[in-house]
């Protein structure tokens, strides 16, 4: 519990309803969408607006209280647990769309927008915001900027990285920063948008965020093919992108996970095959077809024993529904359901899938692998039981393995999760100790105290995973 | 005092709580969007997620069950529509139950007066179906009178409570006789016999809404079934399972159970998704009873919903043609929470309303969110229930409908709560699915 004169400040700012520091409340803002980690905060706050955030983190600021700010704490790396205490500042409250501006196609938002509100909102206008992760139902902006998150129209539309074109921010001292602005071309000194993308709200905390749009494409197809040989559909998937093909989707499962979607939203799916892709096109209506006809030629070069293309928009729905309950119907296998995101170059895509399957078998745990094949990220996703360690230490062993393998095939640690906590001991693996170093360097620029989100990003020592067994 | 009691209530919850459920909450978050609570204050322990994670803490001793916990537990509608959203299948209508069972068992924070009236009305009113009638009657000649006319013009109710005053305007006209009084307890069908079914009548339906009971028999018959009401049947005992009675809910579960086996029907039919709800679940209410399960899994597998039956088996029913020239009109839907997201039943009352004839059917934004009335939460929670009910009436005036139709009797008097509040000079009117059907159809003679 903080002194009660910081209390009192604090609450002197928002409100008395919106600053909580009951049981209940530290309670459920200590966790996130990432297993078995839990760490209680010492108070939540809900700004309604950027002064508000300004006059927070000077008060937090003056008697170096951490502050871990957060949308709807859905990721999947432990980004918003409170390991070292402090205030988890919810920016909910601040959601609104500021500006939708018709000229030069952008949009102006507060981060605490959840996702698909904002997607649907654009799209009522005749265009469109591609960024669109699988939680956007319930994600929010502003935490897909922090965690720069992707999605499964990454492969030709890119992630988020791709669509912030200026940021408003508060720095941990409560100054205000603007970067970027509607502009396509923008110089002016190191670029601090991108930066502070991806940054885990470890670097400032986003308080508006200016974006890209782009016009529809105008026409779709889904399709979907089926191999009874894993290898074969992997295959596939770097043939097409060698054939200078991009879809715009196109996702893999492999047989568990596809026994356990077609459970879950009954959708009628081949049960017996050991992997199908799911492939999207979109843009002109010829050059959809003329894809999707050579799409298909490829798979059945690459033996695939049955196609389908869906018919209707209906259809199409289906089949994408399939893939987006993958994570969370994984979960109905065992209680403890973890998705990494190891991902490699494309034309790696079946030597990875090989290396999961071997390491699985390896250290007996169950690993079922779906994911954003185009490209290349892969979600190994292990169904365990959290109360049982000797396999949870297994499952951790063999994650290790996967993301050594991973590099090692000039892959990375992770391709859309973040960093966080659960990745933290493994960064070096990818970028070095020298790249640790400028990383921590840049942190300590922007943070010098150490105030925001404490404990993420760079581990106290590598290698060993952390796992806060409380949960 | 309440270290004691928490500790108790810590203890309770251990042995009451499913812990598997709980660790099979994976804290994605796809629940909180789906949640009417979280919706209207955006707070996590408002949430299904918060919600889990608060009885997991308390179980788990990372935190003491106290006030703030009892009210997390009772501010939750039961609406269940966090279970539809749920990837892991997380039986969160159990969780909550169990919770509070726990709760009831410690609690030192309920007014005296919830308590001694809902032991009055859950354990020697809603049990006796008799002692109902009696009430039925009572209120009839409270509205009769003239002693309604009066206690409205002096604002007597309106001393007690706004919300209890505003509540008695919109009960309808109570009946004296049931609906096996008014038809008998066995009608046969019209034309070549599809199957029997067993109609639950429901406790406060069969005082409060015997008309819409009798169009239900009635439309089934004309759509091809006869027709059994066993006379032995109860309440369902939904609300004695949602406050955490559970014991008397299995009691009335029991004699149910034994009611229309005795009367071996081929169907259970009911025309309110709350009472549906917990007869289709009487299995999971009677999983741990080795005398009774075997006879629950019997009677949940045979319980369907009014529209379910109607339009899956039933003959089709034919409309009275409009005059030509009329405009449509128009009509929308509100989910009753149970029936959607307990019997999964959506689609079928909205199949069923847009088969009639002459009508333009207008989908309410956020139909399938919970209305507010959620048993007797409106009356326990107003505020919240409030709240709730007037941003369901924004999107139900956006329709223009004429009428607002539901399929549940505790669903039915809050939408005309809600029309009597916010859109009392509207043509609005709130009906229940059977009775929109029913006075739209052509009776086939006998």
């Amino acid at each position: 519990m903080l002194d009660s004169q910081i209390r009192k400040q604090l609450s002197d700012i928002v409100g008395d309803t919106y600053y909580k520091d009951d049981p209940e409340s530290l309670v459920t803002h200590s966790y996130d969408g990432t297993p078995m980690l839990q760490s209680l905060p010492d108070g939540v706050i809900y700004p309604k607006d950027t002064n508000q955030v300004s006059s927070i983190m000077k008060v937090l600021n003056a008697h170096r209280i951490p502050l871990i700010s957060r949308g709807s704490g859905t990721n999947l790396c432990g980004g918003t647990v409170p390991v070292q205490g402090g205030i988890v500042m919810v920016m909910h409250r601040m959601n609104a769309i500021l500006e939708v501006d018709l000229q030069n196609l952008t949009a102006t938002v507060q981060p605490g927008i959840i996702t698909k509100e904002f997607i649907e909102h654009i799209e009522h206008l005749g265009l469109f915001y591609p960024p669109d992760p699988s939680s956007m139902a319930i994600s929010t902006i502003g935490g897909n900027i922090a965690e720069c998150s992707g999605g499964l129209r990454g492969l030709k539309y890119g992630t988020t990285k791709d669509y912030v074109l200026g940021l408003e921010a508060v720095l941990a001292t409560g100054e205000i920063i603007r970067t970027g602005g509607k502009l396509v071309k923008d110089v002016a000194g190191y670029d601090l948008t991108k930066l502070l993308v991806g940054s885990e709200g470890t670097l400032a905390i986003v308080t508006e965020a200016t974006l890209k749009l782009v016009p529809p494409p105008e026409y779709k197809k889904t399709m979907l093919a089926m191999f009874t040989d894993i290898y074969d559909a992997a295959r596939a998937v770097s043939k097409i992108i060698e054939n200078r093909i991009i879809p715009a989707t196109l996702e893999f499962m492999d047989n568990p996970t596809i026994r356990v979607v077609d459970d879950f939203a009954k959708l009628g799916l081949p049960l017996d095959m050991a992997a199908i892709l799911l492939i999207e096109q979109d843009g002109d209506r010829n050059v959809v077809e003329r894809d999707i006809a050579r799409i298909s030629e490829i798979c059945r070069e690459e033996q695939a024993e049955g196609i389908s293309i869906a018919s209707t928009p209906e259809e199409a729905l289906k089949l994408l529904t399939a893939r987006r309950s993958a994570f969370t119907a994984l979960a109905r296998l065992r209680p403890t359901t973890i998705l990494e995101d190891a991902t490699v170059p494309r034309s790696k895509i079946a030597d990875m899938v090989m290396e999961i399957n071997r390491i699985a078998a390896k250290h007996q745990v169950q690993i079922c692998t779906f994911g954003h094949a185009g490209d290349g990220n892969l979600h190994p996703t292990a169904t365990t039981d959290a109360r049982d360690h000797d396999e949870i230490h297994r499952v951790e062993e063999a994650f290790a393995e996967i993301f050594e393998a991973a590099i090692r095939l000039g892959g990375t640690i992770t391709g859309e999760h973040g960093v966080g906590l659960v990745k933290a001991p493994f960064l070096e693996w990818k970028v070095g100790e020298a790249g640790i170093a400028l990383m921590k360097g840049i942190k300590t620029a922007f943070d010098p105290l150490n105030l925001l989100n404490p404990g993420k990003m760079f581990a106290k020592a590598s290698r060993r995973r952390v796992v806060i067994d409380r949960g | 005092v309440a270290n004691s009691t928490s500790t108790a209530l810590q203890e309770t919850l251990k042995m009451k709580l499913d812990y598997d459920q709980l660790t099979n909450c994976m804290r994605c978050g796809f629940c909180l969007p789906a949640c009417p609570t979280f919706k209207e204050t955006g707070f996590e322990a408002e949430s299904p997620r918060g919600r889990i994670s608060l009885m997991k803490a308390a179980v788990d001793g990372i935190m003491e069950p106290g006030i703030r916990f009892e009210d997390q537990m009772n501010h939750c509608l039961g609406c269940r529509a966090c279970e539809p959203a749920c990837p892991a299948d997380v039986k969160y209508g159990q969780l909550i139950e169990q919770a509070r069972d726990a709760i009831e068992a410690h609690t030192t924070q309920h007014r005296p007066w919830v308590k001694i009236v809902r032991k009055l009305v859950f354990n020697q009113l809603f049990p006796h179906q008799n002692r109902m009638r009696l009430l039925g009657k009572g209120l009839r000649l409270y509205q009769k009178s003239g002693l309604q006319a009066l206690t409205r013009k002096t604002g007597v109710v309106g001393l007690f409570s706004k919300h209890l005053s505003a509540m008695e305007r919109i009960i309808p006209d109570a009946s004296s006789k049931g609906v096996a009084q008014l038809l008998g307890t066995r009608i046969p069908a019209k034309g070549e016999k599809i199957a029997t079914v067993g109609m639950f009548r429901g406790c406060l339906m069969d005082v409060l809404f015997t008309e819409t009971n009798r169009k239900t028999v009635e439309l089934l018959s004309e759509a091809g079934f006869e027709v059994v009401i066993p006379p032995t049947q109860n309440c369902c005992g939904a609300l004695h399972a949602h406050s955490g009675e559970t014991d008397q809910a299995k009691s009335l579960a029991i004699n149910n159970i034994r009611a229309f086996q005795e009367a071996d029907v081929d169907y259970i039919v009911s025309n309110a998704g709350g009472c549906g709800a917990i007869l289709i679940e009487y299995d999971h209410l009677l999983h741990d009873d080795a005398e009774w399960y075997e006879q629950a899994t019997w009677f949940a597998k045979r319980v369907k919903d009014i529209s379910s039956i109607l339009l899956e088996q039933g003959r089709a029913i034919h409309y009275a043609e409009t005059s030509s020239g009329e405009p449509p009109l128009r009509i929308t839907y509100q989910d009753s929470c149970h029936l959607k997201n307990v019997m999964k039943v959506g689609n079928s009352p909205r199949q069923l309303l847009k088969s009639a004839a002459n009508v333009e059917f207008i989908e309410m934004q956020e139909a399938g969110t919970c209305c507010g009335s959620a048993g007797i939460y409106n009356v326990t929670q107003p505020d919240m229930a409030n709240q709730i009910l007037d941003h369901k009436m924004t999107h139900a005036k956006a329709t223009n409908a004429h009428y607002l139709v539901t399929s549940n009797p505790g669903c039915l008097l809050q939408m005309k709560l809600g029309i009597d509040k916010h859109a009392g000079n509207s043509q609005m009117e709130a009906v229940h699915v059977v009775d929109f059907l029913y006075d739209r159809i052509v009776r086939k003679t006998d």
